[in-house]
């Protein structure tokens, strides 16, 4: 007897009571479609979250000034009321130093009101090297971004985001024109494409200006060598840990600080705030998989109860087929296709129903849903293991049942 | 000629918890290549306990049964399914055909344990039930056809492998006249092409059919001796 005409076989007994198949199905079905939607909420959650946060700048770590680990506060750095300065972030810039860092944008932020002509308009005003639009994968709709030239001669040049451009200019074109800044007059060499960031605050709102122009033209004051916060790119995702190292020491060694708990200032990477975003959502997405888990076994059973049930009712047709040279073996094969085959139809379906879920769920509860093909794949798989699994003990019943005895039952 | 059933001092006794039935109580008797032998006997006397033990599909309790030289007892499950399968057509007393399945998937059963292409096997049980008069019901289901109708196809599942043994147990218990005359015929023509036939049956006309008669009362054979009927080939 070839595998073809053992699968034909069970299709055929499968088919042959409907209903019975049908709702054996359904227990498979439900199951499987659970956990297919469940796995899908909780990877759409983490796409969103992931997706968010590479808004901001991908492979970031953000140095602050301070220490946040001591219990006791803020601790200052060594006699000065900020702890960063500009030559902290060039040091980072060697490569020899720091191998794994890719750019670093000191910046010096500071709410200033701009001024063209009449029209004004109070925006963050961003002191920061060209590093920066790389290090925060931002790109100019307009015009230029700033260059290392612009910094060196202290340019009165100005790259304004595309929220304050359109405040300032609503009619015309920006490039080219000026805007005053604290009585100082800047060229508005370029506009920044707008970040697309859903966030509390507008990414949008915002004035970039030469890290020299800010702090010896615009701030001035006690601020002429610190900086607020040292944004640094790490080369790749894998070297982010890395280029945190590298960073941390460089930065004690400058700060001539020797045990790493006193450190003044702070790291934070991208990366702690996804695993902290996504840990909740895994804990959830656990939880409901286990559910969803409980639920597929349910349906296993009910293919065991239906396959026993079936092989029960007949113990005629076993006898039979055994009487006409059906090898036990052969017996087993065709019980175990055909919960194979109640657990491959439940399987599909199953998928079947999670797309539909998927594609309407979201409207109901505005979170997205993520079907992943391999999740797709190992479900389906699952639902025919699961069929195997608990056709085995109905199929090797059948397969011992002596033939005549089998055949004379009722 | 040589020995196709060697029954040697076979005893079969079901324990039914309470009581033990002995419904073989020490049968020997041996069956030659080409014979067309019927078993006569009261209800309940033990013919179709002995068809099944020649058939292969029970053990005797105690002695021995040899089927074409070979010592039953010795096989395997999987041995035996393969000489029921390729050596035995049985007829059974119950016809035991499956309700779901049209007349010819009935039919082609034991060719599809045998291995056969589905081609090759549609052929030959078409062909099968052509012979036993059926053509025009090869899609039929069992509950669409009369009694004698349905003994037909399982007539026809037990020629369609070709077998060189054919136990029918009963073939003609539940028909008229004319059908039995039908199924007897069948047999007649199978026995002729050489084929071992091996008829139960508690009706002294059909006996009558087959060239010798062992008479079985009580577990035990009581007399085996040739029929007046021509056509047998004596043992
Ligand atoms: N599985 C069984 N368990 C217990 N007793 C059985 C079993 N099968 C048969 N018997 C008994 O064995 C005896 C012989 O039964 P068997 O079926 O061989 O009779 P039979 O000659 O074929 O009768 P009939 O002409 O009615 O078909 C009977 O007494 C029957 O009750
Ligand atoms: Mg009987």
């Amino acid at each position: 007897m070839t595998w073809r005409d053992s699968f034909g076989t069970a299709l055929g007994a499968v088919r042959s009571h409907k209903l019975r198949s049908g709702l054996t199905m359904l227990g498979i079905l439900i199951g499987i479609a659970a956990v297919i939607l469940t796995v899908g909420l909780g990877s759409g959650a983490q796409d969103k979250v992931r997706s968010q946060i590479s808004a901001l700048g991908t492979n970031l770590l953000v140095i602050s000034p301070g220490s946040s680990t001591a219990s006791t506060g803020v601790r200052g750095g060594l006699g000065s009321s900020t702890t960063l300065t500009v030559s902290d972030a060039d040091a980072l810039t060697s490569k020899v130093v720091a191998p794994d860092i890719e750019a670093v944008a000191p910046t010096l932020t500071s709410s200033e009101t701009l001024l063209n002509g009449t029209t004004s308009w109070t925006s963050s005003v961003v002191g920061t090297t060209a590093d920066w639009a790389s290090v925060r994968a931002r790109t100019v709709s307009e015009g230029r971004f700033l260059d290392a030239a612009d910094e060196s001669s202290d340019a009165a040049v100005v790259v304004l985001g595309s929220t304050t451009a359109s405040e300032l200019f609503t009619v015309g074109d920006p490039v080219g024109q000026d805007v005053t800044v604290d009585g100082v007059q800047l060229q508005v060499v370029g506009v920044l494409a707008s970040s697309g960031s859903t966030g509390s605050t507008d990414d949008d709102d915002t004035a970039i200006v030469p890290m020299s122009t800010a702090q010896q033209r615009i701030f001035g004051g006690a601020t002429r060598t610190e900086v607020q916060d040292i944004y640094v790119e790490a080369t790749s995702g894998s070297t982010l840990a890395g280029a945190y190292q590298e960073a941390d020491d460089e930065l004690l060694q400058l700060h001539g600080i020797t045990t790493a708990a006193d450190a003044d200032f702070t790291i934070t990477s991208q990366q702690s705030l996804v695993s902290t975003a996504t840990s909740v959502d895994k804990t959830l997405t656990v939880l409901l998989a286990g559910i969803a888990a409980i639920s597929l076994l349910v349906g296993g059973i009910g293919v065991m109860n239906i396959m026993l049930v079936s092989v029960t009712e007949r113990i005629r047709e076993i006898g039979l087929r055994k009487a006409l040279g059906a090898t036990p073996s052969l017996i087993r094969r065709q019980f175990l296709l055909e919960a194979s085959v109640l657990g491959l139809a439940g399987g599909l379906l199953g998928l079947a129903l999670a797309f539909v879920g998927a594609a309407v769920l979201p409207h109901l509860i505005s979170d997205p849903i993520a079907i992943s093909a391999t999740a797709s794949v190992a479900a389906v798989g699952t639902a025919v293991l699961i069929g195997i699994v608990f056709g085995v003990y109905p199929a090797s019943r059948a397969a011992r049942l002596a033939p005549i005895d089998a055949l004379r039952s009722e | 000629m040589s020995t196709v059933l060697d029954v040697d001092a076979v005893t079969k006794t079901y324990d039914t918890g309470a009581v033990e039935v002995h419904a073989l109580r020490g049968v020997s008797l041996t069956v030659e290549q080409g014979e067309y032998v019927a078993i006569m006997g009261p209800s309940g006397s033990g013919k179709s306990t002995l068809m099944h033990i020649l058939g292969c599909l029970d053990v005797p309790t105690t002695g021995h049964y040899r089927l074409a030289g070979e010592d039953v007892g010795t096989m395997t499950e999987a041995e035996l399914a393969d000489v029921r399968n390729r050596r035995i057509g049985f007829v059974f007393q119950q016809f035991h055909l499956l309700s779901s399945l049209p007349a010819w998937r009935n039919v082609e059963l034991p060719l599809v344990y045998a291995g056969l292409s589905r081609a090759e096997r549609r052929r030959r049980a078409l062909a099968a039930l052509e012979r036993v008069g059926l053509g025009d019901r090869v899609d039929h289901k069992p509950g669409e056809l009369s009694g004698g109708q349905q003994q037909r196809v399982a007539v026809a599942r037990a020629l369609v492998s070709e077998p060189a043994l054919i136990l029918a147990d009963e073939p003609t218990g539940n028909l008229d006249s004319t059908s039995t005359d039908d199924v007897l015929g069948l047999l007649r023509e199978l026995h002729d092409q050489g084929r071992t036939i091996v008829l139960i049956t508690h009706e002294a006309e059909v006996a009558q059919a087959a060239a010798r008669v062992i008479r079985v009362r009580d577990g035990v054979v009581t007399s085996d001796e040739p029929t007046d009927s021509p056509t047998g080939v004596t043992a």
